[in-house]
């Protein structure tokens, strides 16, 4: 089930400079497995070695930060849009 | 170089004043290519604390629609510093989200507030110039 995906400018020289793409899943992991699969150089920048949500990166369903949700289990349906924003953070 | 509009600065500081005695926090928007200010969002610092900051995530993903709904993307990012100097901290470096960004700090130290800007690469910081005129206009 395609969804769209709305990349942080950080990521978009990794998508030819597409500021959304659509790739498949039902989970919010499954969507972010696939838009690594597609595009393998936004894997460390997006999740852990071990497959967690990387600390600096929020990831939105609509307008739901997925971490007060189920996080990557987190079901997603068409139509559904999934944000990946860099947390910003400084001192 | 980043150009911005009078009314920006004013407006950056202003916001960067009222959030005293904690750091505040916003994001600026432009054109990547003409490496201006075109529209800035100021956020809420939900670490709250006079010493980090974290921009509010649901503003900023507000702040990236509205500023792609006007053909716009976000570049950078302002916050203050209340008591120390207009240069980034070590955590500012090391948390950089993007190499691409205008990295805005505003010190409120002294009594006139001094307004920086920073471009972080790898970790290496290297300090660009703010060129303030009256208008900065989106087509130049």
């Amino acid at each position: 089930m395609p969804v769209d995906v709305r990349l942080p400018t950080v990521l978009r020289s990794q998508a030819g400079g597409r500021s959304t793409v659509s790739v498949d899943g039902s989970t919010v992991g499954e969507v972010l497995q696939s838009l690594i699969s597609e595009h393998p150089g936004m894997g460390e920048q997006v999740l852990n070695p071990d497959g967690s949500l990387h600390r600096f990166v929020n990831v939105y369903v609509n307008d739901d930060d997925v971490r007060y949700l189920s996080s990557l289990d987190t079901p997603v349906k068409e139509g559904d849009e999934v944000s990946i924003l860099p947390a910003v953070a400084g001192g | 170089m980043l150009r911005m509009s009078t009314d920006v600065q004013v407006a950056m500081v202003s916001h960067c004043l009222g959030g005293l005695p904690e750091e505040a926090c916003g994001l600026i928007a432009g054109d990547p290519a003409l490496d201006a200010v075109l529209a800035w969002y100021p956020t809420q610092n939900v670490a709250r604390s006079a010493r980090v900051y974290t921009v509010d995530p649901l503003a900023h993903l507000r702040a990236d629609r509205d500023a792609e709904s006007r053909g716009l993307q976000i570049v950078g990012v302002f916050h203050s510093h209340t008591h120390t100097d207009a240069y980034p901290s070590p955590t500012d470096v090391t948390q950089a989200p993007d190499p691409s960004w205008h990295y805005v700090i505003v010190s409120l130290r002294d009594v006139q507030p001094v307004v920086r800007s920073y471009r972080i690469v790898d970790g290496l910081v290297e300090e660009e110039s703010v060129v303030i005129r009256t208008h900065v206009a989106q087509a130049s």
